[in-house]
């Protein structure tokens, strides 16, 4: 097996299940005992991701959002977070620091704080059928 | 919306309590708004000191604060942050638009 351990949620994309999302994955990362600092990284990454999901895939509606966590070898943590929304039409823009087109409330710098809080970031999309975001952490051994 | 300001020598205080994510960020948009429209004051601190989460919406949540105070030629000061939200901030730059002053230790 290539991973040590792993689990799957899935839920509505309703804004009270950020909080959930985000505490989920930093209770299931608690066994890499992680530090506080990696803890809040994951704990940010992940909430930005969910919130994509949330204002951006599923503008109008209650769609489902996937949560895949898993450990992988040498302390690293793999996360993916999937949705069948609206997708992006221009990865590449949505990407760019300050863009946003979520108005006066949003800030344009999810995908910013999802890559420079992780060790590596990978954004798949296809319009009309979803967008997945593919994350990985990895851990430092504590002595 | 939990959270209490004060006013003192035209220096608004407002203290933020909990985690600031994009479910709760327009409450705080709105709140801040509402006291900065209330009392027009010259300086307006928001303080972090109760806040243990943040993401990008708190990055929102600030940009509409100090756009805010700009229009009443007034300034934004954040203090007390915990080390989370000031690596939020530092990540996004907003850290060179807004002064923060460091928590005292």
């Amino acid at each position: 097996m290539k991973f040590d351990n792993f689990m799957i949620l899935e839920f509505p994309s309703k804004s009270s299940n950020e909080a959930f999302a985000r505490s989920a994955v930093a209770c299931f990362a608690a066994q890499l005992d992680p530090t506080l600092e990696e803890l809040g990284d994951i704990r940010t990454a992940v909430s930005e991701a969910v919130t994509n999901c949330i204002v951006h895939a599923y503008p109008n509606e209650l769609g489902i959002i996937t949560l895949r966590c898993r450990i992988l070898k040498d302390h690293v943590l793999d996360i993916v977070v999937k949705d069948r929304g609206a997708g992006i039409s221009d990865t590449e823009q949505a990407r760019r620091p300050m863009f946003t087109t979520g108005g006066a409330e949003r800030s344009g710098m999810g995908f910013t704080i999802m890559e420079s809080f992780m060790t590596t970031f990978e954004l798949t999309s296809e319009p009309g059928k979803g967008t997945t975001v593919h994350m990985r952490r990895k851990l430092q051994r504590r002595k | 919306m939990q959270f209490t300001s004060f006013l003192e020598n035209g220096h608004l205080t407002v203290a933020l309590t909990g985690e600031i994510d994009h479910h709760r960020a327009k409450d705080f948009i709105q709140g801040i708004l509402g006291k900065i429209e209330a009392y027009t004051p010259e300086i307006c601190v928001l303080d972090f000191s109760e806040v243990t989460f943040v993401d990008s919406s708190g990055i929102a949540v600030v940009i509409n604060a100090l756009r805010s105070m700009a229009q009443i030629e007034g300034k934004l000061i954040l203090s007390g942050l915990c080390p989370q939200p000031m690596r939020v901030f530092k990540a996004s730059g907003i850290d060179k638009l807004v002064e923060i002053k460091e928590a005292a230790s």
